[in-house]
């Protein structure tokens, strides 16, 4: 069986995965399957969506160790461009999807040149200031539409083949799209790239005097995050055929580092779980206003003061096993 | 009517002056952030909401109690600044031992809250604060109109910033201040309460917040959301100077509101973002900022 297993590895990564975590992906597989049959299925795409930027965001954060306030930005830009290519240039889903990841990448490279200059708190706040310049870009410039957003998007034919105007064509597009980028992540932080990333979080200096151009790596991790992030804002405005503002907003950008901090900072489940708990948090609270700002403030408050691990850091520390 | 470059010299020294009021408000803040930032290695991100408070705390005194504008110029600091205090006891300084980024995280969350309990109370549109009877009107300067008001608020905020920058530099106060700064366990070693001091900090900077939400509060409307687009502009100001000096926060803070006022009057398109420009521009040529130093 282990030589099995050793020689497995070699070709199939599958082999090499500790086993509880084969265990919460099935798991994860499993209810984002099975789920549609009982929970609103929209809600669920909504879900996906949010806890791929999630993931995104925690590939920087809680393997690079930086803090990026802005992400919000590569969400809100890739909805925009790729609904302008669906509604404005008729491009298939799949290409408006790309569209947008596209424009993300490029918005990543630019901003992360100019991020990466500084550390820690500095670096949080420089994000934030570029995220809030390109959500001024996006409120003058017309091709937005300003605060009405662009709406009615079609979802159009993926491939020109299936429609999917129809819930389940739709569900399984953001499902494999959500699965094909969680396993690219999950590929990342266990590639040896990964593992300088982790380095450089641990130590910067002495990644530096091992001779790793430090610089790059984290431009790479971020331009890496900012496309991933940027394909789940591409789907989320296909689902929900609308690209408005708030996408774009700083608020945004606080959501996604609740999410994360409420799964699990490093963790390589925890974002899921903390996208799907913030969103339904924000599902029962909608109709309460201001509430939802005031209870996402309380929930920051406590997890910074008494649940630092987040809920899988927690689980993870229970059973002793990373997860 | 007289013109610089094809600009009426009226709207060229009225934006000027808009923008050294806003710069007044960018000092004022931007000094709060640098001296907390200085002991307590937090960026305080309820800075915003702390001086949305300040203006709120002077509309309750004048409408419930009565009590006059310059009264709340100085209650208004003190009551904030001992909010501020207490969130430092209770929960920022359970934080000081793990990486500063938790305690940004903690303000937010505190920002988060004190924005939607006024917006649920006070809903999003402002309340009108009116102007103190001494400092209605305004002077003609022949090349302008300068409201009495508008020359106070940059008076006051010039004089505040010089007398925070002389006590810590140039007092007995400000150097264990800036002991602290550089070596708090030396400092303690030598019998100064440093905990305290930094208490006593946190509540001065938030202080200065509120002190500049009072200001506010009669040119602008009180607003449960004035401080959430202001906070994150005096963010890039802290980039730009870098928040290791003291008088280069205050300076760069009036340069910029000038500049933002300059650019109001040639490209407006471009006035909401001039800022981040310039910080994106700062950081590609002195990542450390203008006046910082890069550790």
């Amino acid at each position: 069986m282990e030589a099995a297993a050793g020689q497995s590895a070699g070709r199939w990564w599958w082999g090499r995965v500790p086993p509880q975590q084969r265990v919460a992906f099935l798991a994860m597989l499993v209810f984002f399957l099975a789920a549609p049959a009982v929970i609103y299925p929209v809600f669920l795409m909504k879900v996906m969506c949010f806890a791929l930027f999630a993931c995104a965001f925690n590939l920087l954060l809680g393997y690079v160790g930086l803090l990026s306030f802005g992400h919000a930005m590569f969400l809100g830009t890739a909805g925009y461009t790729a609904a302008h290519a669906a509604k404005v240039w008729g491009l298939t889903p799949e290409l408006a999807i790309l569209a947008g990841a596209a424009a993300s990448c490029v918005l990543g490279l630019v901003s992360g040149l100019i991020a990466i200059r500084r550390q820690g708190i500095y670096f949080a706040m420089i994000t934030l200031a570029l995220a809030q310049m390109v959500y001024f870009f996006c409120v003058q410039v017309p091709f937005t539409h300003g605060e009405d957003g662009i709406q009615a998007v079609p979802r159009g034919s993926l491939f020109g083949i299936i429609d999917l105007s129809n819930v389940a064509a739709m569900y399984a597009t953001v499902f494999v799209i959500f699965f094909a980028s969680f396993l690219l992540i999950y590929r990342v932080i266990h590639s040896p790239f990964g593992q300088v990333l982790k380095a450089i979080r641990e130590n910067e200096p002495r990644a530096i005097s091992l001779g790793y151009d430090v610089d790059r790596y984290k431009l790479l991790a971020f331009v890496l995050s900012a496309t991933l992030s940027g394909v789940a804002g591409a789907v989320n405005a296909l689902v929900f055929q609308l690209a408005a503002l708030n996408a774009v907003y700083w608020t945004m950008s606080g959501e996604v580092v609740l999410m994360t901090l409420v799964g699990g900072l490093g963790t390589i489940f925890g974002p899921v779980v903390g996208a799907l708990v913030v969103i339904a948090m924000e599902n029962y609270l909608a109709q309460l206003g201001a509430w939802v700002t005031i209870v996402q403030g309380i929930v920051f408050v406590v997890c910074v003061l008494t649940f630092r691990r987040g809920i899988i850091g927690e689980l993870g520390r229970v059973l002793k096993k990373a997860l | 009517m007289t013109e610089i470059f094809g600009i009426p010299t009226q709207a060229l020294f009225g934006q000027l002056l808009i923008g050294l009021i806003n710069g007044s408000f960018y000092a004022l803040l931007s000094l709060g952030l640098a001296i907390i930032f200085g002991l307590l290695n937090i960026i305080n991100f309820a800075h915003g909401a702390q001086y949305m408070m300040g203006a709120f705390c002077a509309w309750f005194l004048l409408n419930k109690l009565g009590v006059s504008y310059w009264w709340a110029l100085a209650l208004a600091p003190i009551v904030v600044g001992a909010t501020g205090m207490v969130i430092e006891r209770l929960m920022l300084a359970r934080l000081y031992k793990l990486d500063h980024l938790y305690g940004l995280l903690l303000t937010f969350g505190l920002a988060l809250i004190i924005q939607g309990l006024f917006r649920h109370e006070f809903g999003s549109t402002g309340l009108p604060y009116p102007m103190p009877k001494l400092l209605e009107g305004g002077q003609n300067l022949g090349f302008m109109f300068l409201p009495n008001y508008r020359a106070w608020v940059v008076a006051f905020s010039v004089a505040v910033c010089i007398v925070t920058w002389f006590t810590i530099e140039k007092t007995k106060l400000g150097s264990y201040l800036r002991a602290a700064t550089e070596n708090p366990q030396l400092v303690q070693a030598f019998g100064i309460n440093v905990p305290r001091m930094v208490t006593l900090t946190y509540g001065f900077g938030v202080g200065l917040a509120a002190l500049a939400g009072v200001m506010a509060a009669p040119i602008y409307s009180v607003n449960p959301l004035m401080g959430e687009h202001l906070i994150i502009v005096v963010f890039a100001v802290v980039v730009i100077g870098g928040m290791g000096s003291i008088m280069g926060s205050i300076v760069t803070g009036f340069v910029l509101g000038l500049v933002e006022g300059l650019t109001k009057v040639f490209y407006p398109e471009a006035s909401n973002t001039v800022i981040f420009i310039i910080m994106a521009i700062v950081l590609m040529i002195r990542p450390a900022g203008l006046f910082g130093t890069q550790k």
